[in-house]
């Protein structure tokens, strides 16, 4: 059974929706991602977690218990804050040991627990400091240390890298990716930021206007989604209309050539039907296609070198623009026009939105 | 950009000489007299160390001081710690509220103290008919009333301190105590109360250095019989023109504010009130 289960939760402010019929498993020891746009509901959903938010309807339910309504005093979750919000008149060791002290563990074993925590983050000498004199990135440390102190079986991580710089980032994805590893804790993280949430998360859940539009393990969601929304959010992509061939349901025409596509089939669809295709840039090369891929020619409008690889503005015959890019090795020029090829399973068929239930 | 300089600082000119000429001046004049009247030199404050009324007056002005500011500050604190929890509603108006005794005068405050307090007063009367007391209760014209003034005239001013102190902290910081187990009152004992220490400290010192030389309340909720220093001192002034001990004390009222004040600055708690504390 899962760790946390949470059913049909909604949370409604006045007149406001916030969340509404959300409902996602979490496993033990998963790292878990809640993806979205600012405002989309996901800090909600970490705070009816955490319990600082009382949900206006449905369950959370931890090991089976129902703890919807429990405190966050009584949760035992470790929360990681944007911001950091660590305790600016503690030091370090005293900011790790709070939760130790209020739990009444004994002095020795707090001790030996605080050096665990610091050794365990790298911050070992610096257990006397107060949190204004580290740099950002070591209170991030800090307050990971903090959360997980007293042993929580879950820690809920709001936007903890959006306050540092893009290098420091990176190094603390991988921070966070070994703590996750080495601790065996469940993860539960907000961000807004679909790389990090690419590079981090065994499973996704892509939030918008306060409901999961989709969860699913990185690569799945980025190579096969299900909604044009996750298809423009995570990664770059581009959109081109299409439809469905008149006389053969199993073809979809597009940018100028027709392809079957055995992404749509089952979908309840009527020869003529307008449709979305997408396709990668990274998946867009130049030369003639063989094989079973699908060929086009297309204009290049511009062309930019952006270090390892080219990017490139294509307009194809229909008239749309699309972007791929290229090693930089493949020399093409503004005005040229140019075989494409694109691999068939990395185009992606979806209904158009209006038709969308 | 030196022609806006010169302008900048020709335009607080006016604003200086009226400092200087009523306010520097006189007390520089209040120097002199003291070290000049009768004759020059150090006896009249001699004398001050010396004199067992002024011995008196000084025990009173800082018992009355030191509740007055234990008082003020606790009560402040409560309020000011209830209004940071309010809606933002109920908020506006309670500040509203606490802004209302500005308006009155500290006059009409004082004599209305004397109307509720006084033995035939309202709160006597009261309590009589309720049978809650059989004789009426001394609340005014002494060291009681005198406080219960103070402290009703102190407040407004140490609730905004502490309002402005308290509504600085990072309310994150608390979520992230209950985060990691803590209740309310270990809340408010091991982080509440140090994160407001500075707001305290220097709400402290604004009040006990304010109370040590109050005026027109200790005048009439004490009449006379609760004597505090510039009372005292303005009595030396206007009935007995003894301008050698009226001067003399002023002077060292002012040197003991003064001390206390640079004492003050220099601790911690205070130091952190005027450093802005990075937003995170």
């Amino acid at each position: 059974m899962a760790l946390l289960v949470i059913d049909d939760l909604a949370k409604t402010y006045d007149k406001v929706t916030a969340l509404t019929g959300i409902n996602l498993s979490v496993e033990a020891g998963e790292f878990v991602t809640l993806l979205g746009p600012s405002g989309s509901g996901k800090t909600t959903l970490l705070m009816s977690l955490a319990g600082f938010t009382t949900p206006s309807k449905g369950t959370i339910r931890l090991d089976g218990k129902d703890i919807t309504h429990v405190d966050p005093e009584d949760r035992n979750f470790g929360f990681v804050f944007q911001g950091y919000a660590l305790f600016p008149h503690l030091s370090v060791a005293n900011n790790i040991a709070f939760s130790l002290r209020v739990r009444k563990w004994e002095k020795a074993r707090i001790a030996a627990r605080v050096a665990e925590m610091l050794s365990l983050v790298g911050l070992d000498n610096l257990a006397e400091r107060k949190p204004r004199e580290l740099s950002g990135g070591q209170q991030q440390r800090v307050a990971i240390a903090r959360a997980l102190a007293f042993g929580p079986r879950i820690l809920l991580l709001d936007e903890p890298l959006s306050a540092l710089d893009r290098m420091l980032r990176e190094t603390m994805q991988k921070e966070l990716r070994r703590l996750h590893r080495e601790t065996g804790v469940t993860f539960v993280y907000v961000t807004h930021d679909q790389e990090e949430a690419i590079a981090m998360s065994d499973r996704i859940a892509v939030f918008n206007h306060g409901r999961i539009i989709e969860i699913g393990p990185p690569r799945g969601l980025y190579k096969k989604p299900s909604t044009r929304f996750v298809a423009g959010f995570l990664g770059e992509n581009n959109f081109l209309s299409g439809q469905r061939a008149d006389d053969d349901e199993t073809m979809v025409e597009a940018f100028g050539t027709r392809f079957g596509s055995t992404y749509v089939k089952g979908r309840r669809e009527r020869p003529g039907d307008s449709l979305t295709v997408w396709v990668r840039p990274e998946d867009i090369r130049i030369g003639q296609a063989t094989g079973d891929e699908i060929g086009f020619r297309a204009t290049v409008v511009e062309n930019s070198f952006v270090g390892a690889l080219e990017r490139i503005l294509l307009r194809t015959a229909t008239g749309e623009e699309m972007v791929a890019t290229l090693r930089s090795e493949v020399a093409v020029a503004a005005g040229q026009v140019v075989d494409c090829r694109i691999d068939p399973s990395a185009i992606g068929v979806l209904p158009n939105e209006e038709s969308h239930p | 950009m030196r022609n806006f300089k010169t302008t900048a600082l020709l335009l607080t000119v006016p604003a200086s000489l009226v400092a200087i000429g009523l306010y520097a001046a006189p007390i520089l004049q209040v120097l002199a007299l003291s070290l000049t009247e009768p004759k020059l030199g150090f006896a009249n404050y001699q004398s001050l160390f010396a004199n067992a009324a002024v011995g008196r007056v000084v025990m009173t002005t800082l018992k009355v001081s030191v509740m007055t500011t234990v008082l003020t500050v606790l009560a402040s604190y409560i309020v000011a710690f209830a209004i940071i929890h309010m809606s933002a509603g109920w908020r506006r108006i309670s500040l509203f509220l606490v802004l209302v005794p500005f308006w009155i005068s500290v006059l009409v405050r004082a004599f209305s103290w004397i109307t509720i307090l006084r033995r035939r007063g309202v709160l006597n009367s009261a309590l009589m008919e309720a049978g809650v007391i059989s004789t009426p209760l001394d609340l005014v014209y002494n060291l009681l009333g005198v406080t219960i003034g103070m402290v009703h005239y102190m407040m407004p001013f140490a609730i905004l301190l502490l309002y402005a102190n308290l509504s600085d902290i990072d309310r994150r910081i608390m979520q992230a105590a209950r985060s990691l187990g803590a209740r309310p009152a270990t809340i408010f004992w091991r982080v509440w109360l140090p994160l407001s220490l500075p707001g305290i400290a220097l709400a402290t010192l604004f009040v006990f250095v304010f109370s040590l030389g109050f005026l027109v309340t200790p005048a009439l909720l004490g009449a006379g019989k609760t004597l505090m220093i510039a009372e005292y001192i303005s009595v030396q002034i206007s009935s007995t023109s003894r301008w050698d001990l009226a001067t003399s004390l002023s002077t060292m009222l002012l040197l003991v504010v003064g001390i206390i004040v640079f004492a003050a600055m220099r601790s911690p708690a205070l130091r952190a009130a005027f450093v802005a504390r990075p937003q995170q």
